[in-house]
């Protein structure tokens, strides 16, 4: 396993709406390589037969009727957002 | 008796305030008053609960006060995950747990401190400070439900909700001399949790005793029809055995185990061994990979549960993420990344299937498995801070029962000789708490660690 270097952590970090500071990136390369090596021993432990495991209740899909219920209201919903607008959420234009 | 309502147990609690020995009032004040005396220093609570509703609901747990965990969400109460990036936010509704205990009477009495969003193993990744141990200021009390574990160890409220992923109710509970459950995984709602990792996550009570552990799982148990993750817990009619094969995992106590600690367990087990019960050697032979499984699992589900806090519909903004958020954001999103997944998500998939088969196969020879908690009892706060890799493997001996979703009790088993708590746990097969429960009442009438309480 190699290490990270510091680009492969700036584009992890993009993809996961992260910004890092120079420090931060050096730290977290090094950190995250030394995390890597060591989960590399999995590598050794043979699982050719082995089928993934994501969660250990036997439940498929768990239905419901689709059917309204009592929810927050609009104004419990909007509470905590640091900015609204006339009932809506306020958000950047992605469009410009 | 009413000189120290703060030390008393949930039964004698429930017990006193039904034959009115002393009110609710009383006990809470007797709460309010310790907190005030020794929470400065120790710092189990982010906030108190102000709003306490002066009639009491009937039920059966009225008029008792009970510690939070910031990670569970409480209407109108503060509920910051530990973290600056909620720093102001109040849930509008309350977690299902939670409002299971207020419905029969219980108050909460504040939110207990923890590694912001339940991401760590000693309370020290909190943005708002660290908890320390009631046995030793200089330690951690352990994580992630350290505040949730001091707040009962140091009289400071009768019992506590925590919540378990990887070890983080058992581990603290070991390192404070409390008792803890990590349940059945689907046994108890997660509805209301800040989620960390939901197909590990599971919310369970800490308690002054193994009977009061009982109670509060009793309470808290069964299917929500707002996580469907959860299940009826099932009826087990079975008598539960007088004599039962307690197996002793030889990689719980080889190499890296603290012989201190260890000679506590075997301690333990001999002692049960001399109940009547059979000792088993057996191996659970993926025990050392269970870093590594846990450790790319987890922090793929987080990075994707974390995403929702982008701070528009809650929050501040991502740059207020404490670094261990970061770094486990990164971790997963890593591991999730193109061209990754094989290697990483996959491959630990599969292994952690090798990990249920490891308990499947043992508990087809034993009833149960005993072991330590933790390697070592309490570190010295800031020891591993700056290795997040030796932080990890404090969870060597606690994340496979969240691997392999079985469920573990954790009870103190006496102190080394600097009187550092050290902790058992007891695993057993999915949704066998009430064996588990049974085995620990019968180890706490034949030993006394329980009772044993901080200096403060």
């Amino acid at each position: 396993m190699k290490s990270l270097t510091d680009q492969e952590v700036s584009h992890i970090a993009k993809l996961a709406n992260l910004e890092l500071g120079t420090k931060e990136l050096d730290l977290f390369s090094h950190q995250l390589s030394e995390i890597l090596l060591y989960i590399e021993r999995l590598n050794k432990v043979e699982t050719k037969e082995i089928t993934p495991l994501s969660s250990i209740t036997d439940s498929k899909n768990v239905f419901r009727p689709d059917e309204v219920k009592p929810s927050l209201t609009q104004g419990q919903a909007l509470q905590n957002s640091p900015s609204t607008y006339k009932g809506f959420f306020k958000v950047k234009a992605i469009f410009s | 008796m009413s000189d120290n309502l703060n030390q008393l147990t949930l039964e004698q609690s429930i017990k006193g305030l039904k034959e009115k020995k002393f009110s609710a009032k009383e006990q809470h004040q007797a709460f309010l008053d310790q907190i005030k005396k020794i929470d400065q220093e120790l710092f189990s609570f982010i906030s108190l609960s102000e709003s306490q509703s002066q009639e009491t609901k009937q039920g059966f747990l009225s008029g008792i006060f009970f510690g939070v965990k910031e990670v569970f969400s409480t209407k109108d109460i503060k509920t910051t995950a530990s973290s600056q990036i909620l720093k102001d936010y109040v849930s509008p509704y309350t977690a299902t747990v939670v409002q299971r205990l207020l419905d029969q009477g219980a108050n909460i009495i504040g939110k207990t401190n923890c590694d912001a969003f339940a991401f760590g193993a000693s309370t020290e990744n909190s943005g708002f400070g660290v908890t320390k141990n009631p046995w030793d200021p200089s330690r951690v009390a352990g994580g992630s439900s350290g505040g949730s574990a001091a707040a009962v160890s140091a009289d400071e409220c009768v019992f506590s909700l925590g919540t378990d992923t990887g070890g983080s109710i058992r581990q603290p509970a070991s390192f404070c001399s409390v008792t803890g459950l990590k349940p059945t995984y689907g046994s108890c709602s997660r509805y209301g949790l800040l989620a960390m990792a939901s197909s590990f996550d599971c919310p369970g009570p800490i308690t002054k005793t193994a009977a009061d552990c009982e109670i509060i799982f009793d309470l808290i148990k069964g299917k929500d029809e707002h996580d469907a993750t959860s299940v009826d817990y099932p009826k087990n009619t079975q008598e539960i055995k007088t004599k039962l094969t307690i197996g002793l995992p030889i990689e719980f106590f080889g190499e890296g185990i603290d012989p201190e600690v260890s000679n506590l367990v075997v301690q333990a087990a001999k002692d049960l061994e001399n109940q009547g019960h059979i000792l088993k050697e057996i191996s659970l032979p993926h025990t050392k990979d269970a870093i590594s499984v846990y450790y790319i699992l987890v922090p793929s589900e987080i990075s994707s549960n974390m995403a929702r806090y982008d701070g528009i519909r809650f929050g501040q903004s991502r740059k207020f993420l404490e670094p261990e958020v970061i770094r486990r954001i990164m971790l997963g999103t890593y591991s999730l990344s193109a061209g990754y997944f094989d290697q990483f998500y996959l491959k630990a998939a599969k292994v952690r299937h090798l990990f249920l088969n490891d308990y499947i196969k043992a508990f087809s020879e034993v009833d149960l498995i005993l072991g330590p908690v933790s390697p070592f009892p309490a570190f010295k706060i800031g020891e591993f801070s700056s290795d997040p890799l030796k932080m990890y493997l404090a969870d060597i001996l606690t994340a496979g029962a969240n691997l392999a979703g079985i469920p573990g009790l954790a009870l103190p088993a006496g102190f080394t000789k600097e009187k550092l708590p050290v902790g058992l746990q007891i695993l057993g097969p999915h949704f066998s708490e009430k064996t588990l429960f049974s085995l620990g009442k019968q180890y706490q009438t034949i030993t006394d660690h329980h009772l044993q309480k901080p200096k403060l």
